[in-house]
């Protein structure tokens, strides 16, 4: 029964992850990569990693997915060109990833860990329960905790810095009069930010 | 199951992520070949977990989740003001590093 869920998730996930690869519409690869990551949920749950398997169907392939599903539809179909940079860049690149393959199955198959051949240790009721990993991330891994929640800030403060709409973004519209922008300029410095702000140096705006 | 048959299949996962992320040229598709890779990262961690019986390597999986998420967010914010500013979306133009 556990080899028959295991085999199901295990063509799922590596399903999912070669018609990621291999679509030209990045919408179906999005698409692809939300039926991989619900394999892996389920391979998550073979593992007694309730918690993680709940965390990466709700954030992963919910939110996180839909974010990328909202930038697929925004930005469109992308022409990939036929043209290669690197002379046999789709024959030298799988070749790679076979040696790659290759070289961590050596390494997995020729340890001497005895623990590979077995399912591993009988282990104890509620292993990957929601009260053990909130118990283990508030008490032993305290900074690891603080430290994503402060990545996640940073994150949200740098997409909005990214991604925000700025005055000559449109060539279209022209220079556009100052009264629109200039009341919130004027509270950001009450804030405590410089006047202007850092979007304003002339620097900036030439484009990444 | 053994445990190796889920670092065999993490392996796998982990190699056709590599061969998206040197093959395809538009910036989403990398993105998403990138999700792979850390994610076939998780399955490892968690296979070893479970082989070790120690839920350590759970707290470290979740923590690679919420480094991804955060790689998204940035790399997607990317995309979007590259989009705005009508270069183009392929990473082998956009190759010049200018402020």
């Amino acid at each position: 029964m556990v080899e028959v869920a295991f085999f199901a998730g295990a063509i799922g996930a590596l399903g999912g992850a070669i018609a990621v690869i291999g679509l030209r519409n990045p919408f179906y690869s999005v698409l692809a990569l939300i039926v991989h990551l619900i394999s892996l949920a389920g391979l998550f749950l073979l593992l007694h990693a309730e918690f993680l398997a709940a965390a990466q169907i709700v954030v992963y392939a919910g939110a996180v997915m839909v974010l990328y599903l909202f930038v697929a539809a925004y930005v469109g179909n992308i022409d990939e060109p036929l043209w290669e940079p690197i002379p046999g860049q789709r024959l030298i690149a799988p070749l790679l990833a076979l040696a790659l393959f290759v070289e961590l199955s050596i390494a997995i198959l020729g340890t001497a860990l005895k623990t590979f051949d077995s399912e591993g240790p009988i282990i104890q009721d509620g292993f990957g329960s929601p009260e053990a990993i909130g118990e283990l991330l508030l008490e032993d891994f305290l900074i690891a905790f603080e430290a994503a929640s402060l990545l996640l800030l940073l994150a949200a403060v740098g997409a909005v810095v990214l991604a925000g709409r700025r005055r000559d973004d449109e060539p279209g519209d022209g220079p556009e009069p100052e009264a629109g922008p200039e009341p919130k300029v004027g509270t950001r410095v009450g804030v405590g930010e410089p006047a202007g702000g850092i979007d304003d140096t002339p620097g900036r705006r030439e484009g990444i | 199951m053994d445990t190796s048959w889920y670092l065999v299949l993490s392996a796998l996962l982990f190699s056709t992520g590599a061969i998206g992320v040197l093959i395809r040229r538009s910036p989403l598709v990398i993105l998403l070949c990138l999700e792979l890779m850390l994610n076939s990262a998780n399955l490892a961690f968690l296979a070893f977990a479970r082989s070790l019986g120690d839920q350590d390597g759970q707290i470290m999986a979740l923590i690679v989740m919420v480094v991804a998420a955060c790689e998204v967010v940035v790399g997607l914010g990317l995309i979007v003001a590259m989009y705005r500013r009508r270069l183009p979306l392929d990473v082998d133009e956009a190759r010049g590093l200018r402020g």
